[in-house]
């Protein structure tokens, strides 16, 4: 456990600042361990949080990052260890105000009410009562937007909760905590959902906070972005403490060393292009036009991987949607592998040779009680039997070897896909896209919430199964999605505006994606 | 601005700043409060039509009329209603209406042609009545929250159970001859008013105020919006549920008391077939079956809607056997004109 360990005795870099050594950790979690059943999901973990700084908490999905939330926000009883803040020990589990004026979780699941408004939200269970005991609602919103202005968050307290875009709803949620008196906050991969843009503003925000004395916990599977935000690091793996150190003094190939367990690769070889000019396009698209997107014409050839890059709201999953059959074009022609196909009929575009993982997994990409195996041979009813019929035996077959191909960590085929980590559950997603041996795969955001190896793992399945001929277009502002493909097309604000070739720079991707000329 | 709010309160310079524009929101009308009020166009154009039809209808002595005879089934959804929020269902109330005032009756009934056994006073009717409906409510929240069972299908257990219970105690048989006392609410006038229309409308009245003005009221929208962010928020989910579904059973229990009172007699099948009726009542007036929408007052606006169509049917002299039909047809174009102006897709 004592592998690789240093920069125990934090914070090194505020050690001579005077607040460092005088002031208690924030939180200070030692010992802890947390057994589910025969599972051990933290085994003596601990982390020590200074006040004021930002430290992330890194880790493979399954390292045991979730269930020290749980532990530090008292959702969950550590089995043993114990959790301090600033000095004093946790309050009782029961009383949850305590443990709510130390420490406030933003989740990735919402925990705001769609149904009720934004003011409703922030005062939930502690409304504003007037003499009769009834509920002053002026005098609630009046508080709620006296709230969201104090910490400059531009929200309509009287808008329904259910209307608020991710990050609004995040900044709500942060508001919230901090109406609580917290003053320590647990970000759990705030960036998931977000594009570009908005994980920039986010950042903003967390500066603007940590200034004012605010200290956060946060987790991400984006090293880019813990480089860019975070003071200190905390390891785990395998549900063990592995290291913590200072952001500045660790390399990003050791940093992911320390998460892996093994040396990583420091880059990805470059990808041989595979285009083959001489059959038929995987994918024509002639100019299409629907809601969000306009005048769009693109060609992805045969064993060629095309990027369709852009910030949320650029227009680039609408183009991707619509090649496969989920959005009818107003204007304009879709055909793949050679086959025009009816638009805006999935199972046209299944039938003419498409393979599709979607946004986001959750909501259109997996049935989360069926078994791996129904997930993964949802689209393929045909290869298991005829006459309607499906072959049991024909499906665990076809299913045993997609989750060999893809290496899905699972006991059987029969597991619900709703037991599998993010990473594994992306990769039964990966799995029934594949289960057709498509001409053309679409992929959008392919490795939204995937931890760093299972997200090398599908590009390299991506590169791979271009090599067999197959088109890929992958929909996404992911640069590390994109760095491998043939070409990227940039759109902004619903139009292709340019075209960029294998071996760009980071910033000219970005500058594009943005819309900034960078020639101007 | 950041630098001024160290501080736990927000300071006062921050909001200075948006001062004006909260007055403005404050006097802004909600959306919310337009779709609660959606209904009230369509009850003035069925007034109008209603006048077209039969002078009578806007008599006071028809309205009095349609409000009591709608009266029991309008506790039913009300109690539907608040089932319906915390995103429940129980379909049981239909028959806890006929089962409660049953017992009673049966207890209380005086032996031979009431087919009653004579073992307790008359005064002990009502008590009686409240005491059955609230242990179904136990008996129901006990299966759904202790033991975590369906509620659908508890309470379509339990719909049964109770119904064949009414059957066996009656022998199939109409209780008659019920004690003074029973008959009091359902044939009582306050102030030239039925008994029963007071207690309807001061019911909801409570229930408007209790939903929209109290945290407890609250608390019913939050578990029935997300119920682990409603736990988080430190409400105490299964106490209020409990609550909810055994004051529900206790409001359907009064309902058939009216009923039983204004009919003097409890028949075998009191009740039977009303569930189907408050569901599309509490639907038409605007509450979402997947739970944590909706209001009180939509929910009223939807019952009484649906009694006074039926009224003008009547008045225009649509032959009895067509209504059952008609009531169905009107069900579905209510529910359809809601999606169109509602625009939401209904879960």
């Amino acid at each position: 456990m004592s592998d690789g360990e240093r920069a125990v005795n934090l914070p090194p870099a505020s050690a001579d600042d005077g607040p460092g050594l005088t002031d208690p950790p924030v939180v200070e979690a030692t010992g802890i361990v947390k057994r589910f059943g025969p599972t051990v999901a933290l085994r003596g973990a601990r982390i020590t949080i200074q006040p004021g700084e930002t430290h992330a908490l890194v880790g493979r999905n399954g390292a045991g990052k979730s269930t020290l939330v749980s532990v530090l926000t008292g959702l969950q009883t550590p089995d043993q260890g114990t959790v301090a803040f600033g000095g004093d020990p946790a309050p009782r589990p029961s009383d949850r105000d305590a443990w709510r004026r130390h420490v406030a979780c933003v989740y990735q699941k919402s925990t705001i009410i769609p149904t009720l408004t934004v003011a409703e939200n922030l005062f939930l269970n502690r409304h504003s009562h007037g003499r009769t005991g009834l509920i002053r609602w002026p005098t609630m919103r009046r508080r709620a937007q006296d709230l969201l202005s104090a910490w400059s968050v531009d929200v309509d307290p009287q808008t329904p909760a259910g209307d608020l875009s991710v990050e609004q709803r995040q900044f709500v949620e942060i508001a919230r905590a901090l109406s609580f008196g917290a003053r320590f906050i647990i970000l759990d991969e705030p960036t998931a959902q977000l594009d570009a843009a908005a994980i920039n503003r986010l950042f903003d925000r967390i500066r603007d906070l940590q200034r004012q004395g605010v200290t956060f916990l946060f987790i991400s599977h984006h090293l880019q972005e813990i480089y860019e935000i975070c003071d200190i690091v905390t390891v785990y793996r395998d549900a063990q403490h592995i290291l913590t150190a200072p952001v500045a003094e660790l390399p990003r190939a050791e940093l992911v060393a320390a998460m892996t367990g093994e040396a990583a690769a420091d880059r990805r070889e470059e990808r041989m292009s595979t285009v083959d000019d001489s059959t038929t396009a995987a994918l024509s698209v002639r100019d299409l036009s629907g809601a969000g997107y306009g005048e769009v014409t693109l060609r992805v050839g045969a064993g060629e991987i095309v990027g369709l890059a852009g910030a949320a709201g650029s227009g680039r999953t609408e183009v991707a949607e619509t090649v496969v059959g989920l959005r009818t074009p107003d204007t304009g022609t879709v055909e793949i592998a050679g086959h025009p196909h009816r638009p805006g009929s999935v199972p046209a575009a299944l039938a003419a040779g498409a393979g599709f993982v979607p946004r986001d997994r959750h909501h259109q990409g997996y049935v989360p009680d069926m078994s791996i195996a129904d997930n993964a041979t949802l689209s393929v009813p045909r290869k298991l039997g005829r006459n309607g019929y499906l072959s049991h035996g024909r499906r665990d077959r076809l299913a045993e070897r997609l989750i060999e191909n893809l290496a899905i960590k699972t006991p059987g085929s029969d597991l619900p896909v709703s037991a599998l980590s993010g990473g594994n559950q992306q990769k039964v997603v990966m799995a029934r896209a594949l289960a057709d041996d498509p001409r053309l795969l679409v992929l959008i955001n392919p490795t939204a919430g995937v931890d760093v190896r299972s997200k090398e793992f599908l590009l390299g399945k991506v590169a791979e199964t271009a090599e067999t001929g197959t088109g890929v277009l992958i929909a996404s502002d992911e640069l590390d999605d994109l760095r491998m493909c043939d070409r990227v097309l940039v759109m902004f604000q619903g139009r292709v505006t340019s075209e960029i070739t294998r071996g760009w720079h980071d910033h000219d991707l970005v500058a594009a994606m943005e819309g900034v000329d960078r020639n101007a | 601005m950041p630098e001024t709010v160290l501080a736990d309160t927000p300071a006062s310079t921050a909001a200075e700043p948006r001062g004006r524009q909260i007055t403005l929101l404050g006097g802004r009308i909600p959306l919310a409060r337009l779709r609660e009020l959606a209904l009230i166009p369509a009850i003035v154009v069925i007034a109008i039509v209603g006048r077209i039809v039969s002078p009578v209808f806007l008599q006071t002595d028809n309205l009095i009329n349609v409000l009591q005879t709608m009266s029991e089934i309008a506790l039913l959804v009300l109690a539907q209603t608040m089932v319906l929020i915390v995103r429940k269902m129980d379909l049981s109330l239909e028959s806890t209406m006929g089962l409660a005032p049953g017992v009673a009756a049966w207890l209380v009934g005086p032996t031979g042609a009431g087919h009653g056994l004579g073992l307790l006073p008359g005064a002990w009717a009502i008590p009686l009545t409240l005491a059955v409906g609230t242990l179904i409510g136990v008996v129901n929240a006990l299966l759904i929250i202790r033991f975590g069972l369906s509620g659908f299908i508890v309470t379509l257990g339990m719909l049964i159970v109770l119904r064949g219970v009414l059957t066996g105690i009656s022998g199939g048989q109409t209780f008659f001859q019920l004690p003074q006392s029973m008959l009091y609410p359902g044939t009582a006038e306050w102030f030239g008013i039925p008994a029963s229309i007071w207690i309807c409308l001061v019911l909801f009245t409570v229930a408007i105020v209790v939903l929209g003005w109290t945290g407890f009221g609250r608390s019913l929208y939050a578990i029935g919006g997300n119920v682990d962010a409603a736990k988080a928020a430190g409400i105490r989910t299964d106490r209020v549920l409990w609550i909810v579904i055994v004051s529900g059973s206790m409001l359907a229990a009064l309902a058939g008391l009216l009923l039983s009172g204004r009919l003097a007699s409890v028949a075998s099948a009191q009740g039977n077939g009303y569930i189907f009726t408050v569901f599309a009542a509490a639907v038409i007036g605007g509450i979402s079956l997947s739970g944590g929408k909706g209001t009180m007052f939509g929910a009223f606006c939807g019952i009484l809607l649906l009694f006074m169509i039926q009224n003008v049917l009547t008045l225009a002299g649509v032959p009895a056997q067509w209504t059952g039909a008609l009531n169905g047809l009107i069900i579905l174009v209510a529910l359809t004109i809601s999606r169109v102006t509602g625009g939401k897709v209904q879960e």
